[in-house]
């Protein structure tokens, strides 16, 4: 195990300061996540177009570098693309963490799968595996609009 | 008294964490064993084991016997009266979910009032919010102030004649608050009020007499106490015990068993039903030489003084706060550092070898009181040295350069 692998430059950078953090104005879905264990919270805002794209897509909440991080990248690399699309990145990140398996997707320039990969550091911790998909968990919650609250300890 | 010695008596700490010594530091969570008392563990699964009270063959006798010894020895180790009075259970959580259960089925209606502190571990308050649910009675927050000590005129205050008992801790778990329960009991028992005391942090740490304080309840987890796990103490009044109704049913706890009536048995086995954990009561017998061995006093007067030297250090980290700064602490301190979220902290103290815990640490109520999310915790045994001491503040100097603080 090495620290470095897990703390990189860019993760302490989007831990110190969270991109698209706050409510967005005119956002059509939100739902919650919640890690008990730990106490973090997190609240994703969504705006979905009528194509079905995502126009707007922020958080609020409070939790560790890897998870602030981990919440800043995804909303990065999510705006943008459609819900299709969006859930196949989603997809790709869990099991990356998960299994440690490629980001394969067409979806992401090189340069963003670079920064979803900068997380990969998270697997071979795990207890913090729940630290960094809580709030992808939570996006596709808010996308379904199913009004879940995404709890870590009832995700697989 | 030589702490290295004692700290020879700890096999685990011959292990290595990511290549470095282990620097324990999560007592407070549960402690580590002497090699006498797994050494006991050993001996009795090997050579001696049997159930107990069941049978009439040899090895059940002598099962009987060591179990018996450890109840003496828990008898003299917290000064209770009698024998009777100490009852086994699996956990302090257990002891207090045992009287939450009887004592409410007897004596708690609708609109009872039930006073409890805002320092309590999740384990003193659940078991109450049952009786909240079950039976609409009503529970009380004595408060604490901002050095984490309960308030004791306000607690007085909120007394009323609808109060029917009080559960407070002995010692936080969090800030490591020793909660003057004397002080309190005597105020309750001037209005008829029984209490249960919270011993689960104390019983490691401070001098323990039931006699003394007088409380009605005391709850213990042994796996604390230098213990195997699985096995946890509740001291009762024996006029408690004697009134109040069982609690598990089975097998051990009856005397007389008809188609249409059954009648208990006498104390303590009326509240130990089904197997008990045999070989972990006989092995805590260990735990509680262990502590002889070394003398409450000496075990105080070394954490004192650990407790002192961690403190003294820790507030001079840049950016380290300390939780609470009560009247009297034992070796319990949490901490947060500025910038830094208690999880990574503990992620890259372990990358030293130094095991801490974070979260709330089973205490939501004090978190929300105090306005943290979560905090680290730092919690010493008696095999701690002030060179563990050293380590964790290097290592929190450590995080803070990952984390570029200034």
């Amino acid at each position: 195990m090495d620290l470095k692998e897990l703390y990189q430059d860019i993760i302490l950078e989007h831990g110190k300061s969270p991109r698209n953090f706050g409510k967005c104005l005119g956002h059509n879905h939100e739902a919650k996540g919640h890690n008990p264990l730990c106490g973090d919270q997190v609240q994703i805002y969504l705006k979905l177009n009528t194509k079905q794209k995502v126009e707007e897509l922020t958080f609020e909440g409070s939790g560790c570098a890897i998870s602030m991080a981990s919440t800043s990248i995804m909303t990065e690399l999510v705006k943008g693309k459609s819900v299709n699309c969006a859930k196949n990145i989603i997809d790709e990140f869990l099991n990356m963490i998960k299994s440690g398996s490629e980001i394969k997707t067409k979806d992401l320039t090189d340069d963003q799968k670079i920064k979803i990969m900068s997380l990969s550091g998270v697997k071979q911790y795990p207890m913090r595996v729940k630290c960094a998909t809580l709030s992808w968990h939570t996006l596709v919650s808010a996308m379904d609009g199913n009004k879940k609250e995404i709890n870590t300890e009832t995700i697989e | 008294m030589n702490i290295e010695n004692i700290k020879s008596q700890f096999p685990i700490f011959l292990k290595k964490i990511n290549g470095k010594p282990l620097v324990y530091l999560d007592s407070s969570n549960s402690s580590q064993k002497p090699l006498s008392v797994i050494n006991r563990l050993d001996e009795f699964y090997k050579n001696e084991f049997s159930n107990i009270g069941r049978s009439i063959h040899s090895l059940s006798v002598n099962a009987t016997n060591k179990f018996d010894e450890t109840r003496m020895n828990v008898k003299k180790f917290i000064n209770a009266n009698s024998k009777e009075e100490i009852i086994f259970t699996k956990n302090a959580t257990e002891s207090i979910n045992l009287v939450a259960a009887t004592f409410g089925q007897q004596h708690i209606k609708k609109g009872d009032e039930i006073l409890i502190t805002e320092l309590e571990h999740h384990s003193n308050y659940v078991p109450w919010h049952y009786l909240r649910e079950s039976k609409g009675a009503v529970i009380k927050f004595a408060p604490i102030n901002d050095d984490g000590d309960v308030i004791i005129e306000e607690f007085e205050k909120l007394i009323t004649s609808k109060t029917k008992i009080i559960a407070v801790t002995h010692l936080s778990n969090v800030t490591g608050t020793i909660v003057p329960v004397k002080e309190i009991i005597d105020i309750a028992h001037k209005k008829k009020i029984p209490v249960l005391v919270d011993g689960c942090q104390s019983a490691p740490h401070i001098k323990i007499d039931v006699k003394d304080l007088d409380c009605d309840f005391y709850a213990i987890s042994c796996h604390k106490v230098y213990g195997p796990t699985g096995v946890g103490i509740l001291y009762a009044k024996k006029k408690w015990l004697e009134q109040l109704p069982p609690y598990i049913g089975g097998g051990g706890m009856i005397s007389e068993v008809k188609k249409d009536k059954i009648s208990y048995a006498q104390l303590p086995e009326k509240y130990e039903a089904g197997t008990m954990p045999t070989a972990e009561v006989v092995a805590f017998n260990e735990s509680i030489k262990f502590m002889d061995s070394i003398g409450i006093e000496n075990l105080i007067e070394h954490e004192q003084k650990l407790t002192n030297y961690a403190l003294d250090k820790l507030r001079s980290i840049n950016s380290v706060k300390i939780v609470g700064n009560p009247k009297n602490k034992a070796g319990v301190i949490s901490f947060s550092i500025k910038g830094i979220h208690p999880h990574d902290i503990a992620t890259i103290l372990d990358e030293d070898g130094v095991a801490i815990r974070a979260g709330h640490h089973c205490c939501q109520i004090l978190h929300e009181r105090l306005n943290l999310n979560a905090t680290a915790r730092a919690s010493f045994g008696i095999y701690n040295t002030k060179e563990d001491v050293d380590i964790l503040c290097n290592a929190i100097e450590n995080c803070r350069k990952v984390f570029d603080l200034k």
